[in-house]
């Protein structure tokens, strides 16, 4: 593959956190434009990853290299990142004393037109007349600050999203429409990473990698990692891991 | 000590005098309003300058009886009973120069199930050494609700020492919502001490939002007394301090009577080398009351700026951000 189709590449990842080895090693490609997951139990480091991949404040010590658009952004800062196109969208999203849901989107937005926050607003399925005035604080219920989350990430229209556990707080209403946002974002030519442990949400990926233990221990189409996750994750086989010397604590 | 001329302003209509026009117009322009909004017939209004009243208009049902003094004004404020002022009522304390004292002492009563906001605006615009003390009683009667709100505009130079004092007593189902804000320029010293004591289904609701720099000293003392049946009490401080600027916050809350219930917030934000100190204190008296309380000092939310961040905006901006909206 062109080197330029990359969105993203993670060349033998490592992170050690108060001495403990989070990220061993990892090596990943990830197309531009596709949908992928990250898929793991919990504590596979998934949600180290994506902290490490926005460049947050404790996740910066990295060894090896992340490429985005075949750029090292080792040494680039979360906001540098995300003035590149990256950006996160927490399992559970922060909550603003004083900041209504208005300002938080025009904060994130790329383009600050009122129309653009109504549309985001209303493909969230809120409806912005509601909405907008209120404040993006502990009023709302987890599943609505996660709705307004990813409204947030639709007006800054970034090339690669990065979704922590996506389904996490939200009803199977809001859920399709989680997914139908999903979608949009990759119309308007963002990539996504989704990171979880849900299989439903795997579904809607077209390409995954699993993780385990810190690494990748395979990649491949959604259909085929789905099938492995369910049959040697759920629960975990520790037999299976110690056969395939996967390091791992017991 | 009082001075030579008492102003009974009751019924009279308004009135500017003792300074030039423009010494108004400046006042008024250092919070934002023109002469000509105080000629809304329908808005109460009081605006002193030092120790003189430059302006004056009252609606029905409200009475002030302002003495000027040596070094301010004493006013006392009565609100008829059952009289309920639909319109802010629009009050200016402040000077123009840049330094001297200015005492507002004021005695207000609400009567019975009355109902009256006001808006103070308190500006030194000037300052370099100005100091102003409000020391007030206030007296709010059953079912009765007085709303103040305290909006100052310092100069920038760090050289305005304020402190506000209050005593006031609710009376059966009074409420009492007190805001504090310095909308513009430094805090220099802003000493707060307010005393309330509660009566059966009383509310209290007091909220400060001072953001302090350089070498700002930001002091709030509030005491709420639920000593109600079924009272209710609300002490709110939203504090940022960077530099080397302090905050010292002491709220108490005490609770002796059946159905009390009172929470205590105080959130500091401390930058640079300033320090911030908060010391809720709770007491309670009686096995039916509960107060509760929560403070947090610290630097700012990680999780709140490393969301923004990632949204793009800066570590600086995401800081702004973050204070402009805990003192919004």
């Amino acid at each position: 593959m062109n080197k330029t189709e990359n969105i993203l590449e993670l060349k033998n990842l490592s992170l050690k956190l108060g001495g403990k080895t989070i990220l061993n090693g990892i090596n990943a490609v990830f197309e531009a434009g596709i949908i992928y997951a990250i898929v793991g139990p919990n504590g596979a480091g998934k949600s180290t990853l994506a902290s490490a991949l926005m460049g947050l404040p404790d996740f910066r010590n990295i060894d090896g290299d992340i490429l985005f658009e075949g750029k090292s952004i080792k040494n680039l800062a979360a906001d540098k990142r995300a003035k590149l196109g990256i950006t996160l969208g927490w399992q559970e999203p922060a909550r603003f004393e004083g900041i209504s849901i208005s300002d938080y989107l025009m904060a994130s937005a790329k383009d600050k037109k009122k129309g653009n926050m109504e549309y985001a607003m209303n493909a969230v399925g809120l409806n912005p007349g509601n909405y907008l005035h209120r404040g993006c604080d502990k009023t709302l219920s987890g599943g609505e600050r996660k709705r307004v989350e990813i409204a947030s990430i639709l007006v800054m229209e970034p090339k690669l999203t990065l979704l922590d556990e996506p389904d996490s707080g939200i009803d199977i209403e809001a859920l399709d429409k989680m997914f139908e946002v999903i979608q949009t974002l990759k119309r308007k030519g963002s990539s996504i990473i989704l990171i979880t442990h849900s299989l439903e949400v795997l579904k809607h990926s077209q390409k995954a990698f699993l993780m385990c233990h810190g690494g990748i221990r395979d990649s491949g189409s959604s259909e085929k990692i789905s099938s492995y996750f369910h049959d040697k994750c759920m629960p975990c086989d520790l037999k299976y891991i110690a056969e395939q010397g996967i390091p791992y604590d017991k | 000590m009082i001075n030579k001329k008492k102003l009974r302003l009751g019924g009279l209509p308004a009135r500017h005098g003792a300074l030039p026009t423009s010494a108004l117009e400046e006042l008024l322009a250092s919070i934002n309003k023109k002469p000509a909004e105080l000629h809304d017939t329908h808005t109460a209004h009081l605006v002193v300058h030092h120790n003189k009243v430059l302006g004056a208009h009252l609606v029905p049902g409200l009475k002030m009886d302002v003495n000027e003094m040596k070094d301010g004004i004493r006013a006392v404020i009565k609100i008829k009973d059952g009289t309920i002022i639909e319109n802010p009522v629009q009050i200016c304390f402040g000077m123009l120069p840049e330094k001297g004292i200015q005492k507002i002492l004021m005695d207000v009563n609400c009567g019975k199930n009355s109902k009256i906001s006001i808006i103070a605006h308190c500006s030194f615009p000037n300052a370099l050494d100005i100091t102003h003390i409000m020391d007030a009683k206030i007296n709010i009667e059953e079912g009765a609700e007085y709303r103040y709100f305290e909006r100052h505009v310092h100069g920038g130079g760090g050289g305005t020492k304020v402190y506000p004092k209050a005593k006031v007593n609710l009376e059966k189902g009074a409420r009492f919502a007190t805001e504090f804000e310095l909308i513009k320029g430094r805090v220099g010293l802003i000493d707060i001490n307010y005393e309330t004591n509660c009566g059966e289904d009383s509310s209290l609701e007091m909220t400060a939002r001072i953001s302090g720099y350089a070498n700002d000293i930001i002091r709030i003392n509030e005491t709420g007394h639920l000593n109600g049946e079924n009272s209710r009490g609300f002490l709110n401080s939203r504090i940022a301090v960077r530099d080397s600027a302090r905050a010292d916050i002491y709220n108490k809350l005490t609770a002796s009577a059946a159905g009390a219930r009172g929470h205590v917030d105080c959130k500091e934000i401390v930058q640079d080398k300033a320090a911030a100190s908060a010391t809720p204190v709770v007491e309670v008296s009686h096995p039916q009351a509960r107060i509760t309380h929560e403070a947090a000092i610290g630097s700012v939310d990680s999780k709140q700026l490393q969301t923004l961040m990632a949204r793009g905006l800066s570590e600086k901006e995401s800081v702004a951000l973050i204070i402009r909206g805990l003192l919004k």
